[in-house]
């Protein structure tokens, strides 16, 4: 199964990638090799199969803990690593005219 | 007093026990240790950062401990790394991607503060695939990671500094994450012992997502002692991760020595198909013909639905990494391109300079299968295919206590030989990933070499069941005495 130049552009849109003309081409290929090779699931019955949602089985969770107030970072720590901060706050370029 | 080569051969029992002993200390190991990556890491690559101001006063103070009389357990001064993916409070972590570059964390992952509790001595931080999206350490972003016992060939993935450093001798115990065979591939290619515990055995909090439900942080070390004693450490409830198993841990040394007698051993007649090369078959043949000899029964198994492992597991961790790398998005941390006027256009641009080859693949193809209609034909059926493959391990575990087979088709392969080839990589994971999709516990014991290169056997056991896995690899490494030491470090560059 071939995809196309115009899906890899449009995957890549919801994926907020920017690929460049050298990507497109390469991850076309790629990917449709990588289809191909996943189609082979088609071949089996998966009627009445329920799907695994849960890696943990049902009873070994953690049982929720009381709503109680618990340390967390300060904001100086949440901020540290923010690419552009003003006052408490991270800064983005800006998103409304 | 011990010399420096010898005290960084030792395994990390003995290195426990020459503390104990007052035979060495922790500062003498620390420094041995440094000295090793000193010598031996520009060639192998297993570190991308060595904190050895911070390792020294951590040495000091469990030497003070000790002398004060309040040693805190067997990893205490003991010198241990750990993979660039967890979390480490105030020390840089990268992923092994560029997107991080520079990042410090505010806190620390829950396995790595375990060790620290245990009075552990952290080197550094450990070389990886990109995100763990890799089976050989290739897709570091930073430095490519050499196996000690050939430096042509690659130390596998993605944990393959985690398996290289104890090949090396600069440490003596690791973490890696296994998410589709990440701490088994390395630990056979480089012939230690690594185990991926069962899923939810090991909190993952503070350990950088990548697929949420199939990563599980495990155990690397030179001898079956070594990783049950780091089991032992790290396994247990977390009231920081939902996904961490509520049950106490085990004392994973207690039965240890249990030997192999009465043990049944479930051969999957899948796992010795075509494409597996004859020599490693060989090895793990003759480790059955051992576990024979010690008492234990072989029994004939199928596992039917093996064959779309590789097929479901890159629908669903593609998936999975999806939604988990959409938080690098250039706002609140990591790398964010400078001169971008446009949040859109700052994401995009963002992830696009930040992210290399294989997360950008793996991302484009877990957004296509996640797509309005594609999500049922693709992620709906894998994860019903996972099912199945869950189902082959149950009926199997009513006739057999572990599943024993190979890790890999073959040992190390060479740096380059598989980088153009995604779909190739992929299958390097074909006998290790069917247990992350199923969420048991897994083990790489080494079982001697093929072509001088390691081999590792593959033992899989029931949910929860670690201690089996820990106690059969055991017998074997008991028949088959210690591993080498690689050679080719020695050798001169």
């Amino acid at each position: 199964m071939a995809l196309t130049l115009d899906e890899v552009r449009r995957v890549a849109a919801l994926a907020r990638l920017k690929l460049s003309a050298e990507e497109e081409q390469l991850f076309a290929g790629q990917l449709s090799a990588i289809l191909d090779h996943v189609r082979e699931l088609e071949a089996l019955d998966v009627s009445g199969v329920p799907p695994m949602t849960h890696a943990l089985a049902e009873g070994e969770a953690v049982a929720l803990r009381p709503d109680t107030l618990v340390p967390g970072l300060t904001p100086e720590e949440a901020l540290a690593n923010a690419p552009a901060r003003e006052g408490t706050c991270f800064k983005v370029p800006r998103i409304i005219e | 007093m011990t010399g420096a080569a010898e005290l960084t051969g030792l395994s990390l029992q003995a290195a426990s026990a020459a503390l104990r002993d007052g035979t060495a200390s922790s500062r003498q190991l620390t420094e041995a240790c440094l000295a090793r990556i000193a010598a031996t890491d520009g060639r192998v690559g297993a570190f991308l950062a060595v904190t050895g101001p911070q390792a020294l006063a951590a040495a000091d103070a469990s030497d003070r401990r000790r002398a004060a009389g309040g040693a805190l357990g067997p990893l205490d001064g003991i010198p241990l790394a750990v993979k660039d993916l967890f979390l480490t409070r105030g020390v840089p972590t990268t992923a092994g991607s560029r997107i991080l570059e520079g990042f410090i964390p505010p806190y620390d992952a829950t396995a790595v503060a375990r060790l620290q509790g245990a009075g552990a001595v952290l080197l550094g931080k450990l070389n990886l695939d990109e995100f763990a999206m890799g089976s050989s350490n290739e897709h570091s972003a930073y430095r490519p990671c050499r196996n000690p016992w050939d430096l042509a060939r690659t130390p596998g993935g993605s944990s393959g500094g985690s398996a290289a450093a104890l090949a090396a001798r600069q440490c003596f115990g690791t973490l890696g994450t296994d998410t589709g065979g990440s701490i088994r591939l390395p630990a056979s290619f480089c012939g230690v012992v690594g185990l991926k515990p069962t899923y939810g055995r090991v909190s993952r909090y503070g350990v950088i997502a990548f697929a949420s439900s199939l990563d599980q942080p495990g155990p690397l070390g030179r001898t079956t002692w070594d990783v049950a004693a780091l089991l032992s450490a790290i396994a247990g409830p977390d009231p920081h991760d939902l996904t961490c198993a509520a049950r106490p841990a085990g004392d994973y040394l207690a039965a240890l020595e249990g030997g192999a007698r009465g043990l049944r051993i479930g051969v999957p007649r899948e796992w010795f198909g075509a494409g597996l090369e004859p020599e490693v078959e060989a090895r793990v043949r003759e480790a059955l013909a051992t576990y024979q000899r010690l008492g234990a029964t072989l029994v004939e198994i199928s596992l039917p639905h093996s064959r779309y492992g590789i097929a479901a597991y890159y629908l669903i961790a593609t998936a999975e990494a999806s939604a988990n790398l959409a938080r690098y998005d250039g706002v609140r941390f990591g790398r964010r391109a400078p001169g971008v006027s446009g949040l859109k256009e700052l994401y995009a641009e963002s992830r696009e300079q930040g992210f290399g080859a294989e997360p950008k693949r793996r991302i484009m193809l877990g957004t296509y299968a996640l797509s309005a209609g594609y999500y049922d034909a693709y992620y709906l059926r894998a994860q019903k295919v996972r099912t199945l493959i869950r189902r082959d391990f149950d009926a199997a575990f009513e006739r057999c206590d572990v599943v024993a087979g190979p890790v890999a088709p073959g040992p190390a392969f060479k740096l380059g030989e598989k980088t153009g080839d995604p779909l190739q990589m992929y299958l390097a994971d074909i006998f290790t990933i069917t247990c992350n999709l199923a969420a048991l516990p897994g083990l790489s014991v080494p079982c001697g070499l093929a072509g001088g290169l390691p081999v590792g056997l593959q033992l899989v056991g029931r949910p929860f069941d670690e201690a089996t896995l820990l106690c059969a690899a055991r017998a074997l490494e008991r028949e088959l005495g210690p591993a080498p030491a690689p050679a080719a470090l020695e050798v001169a560059p």
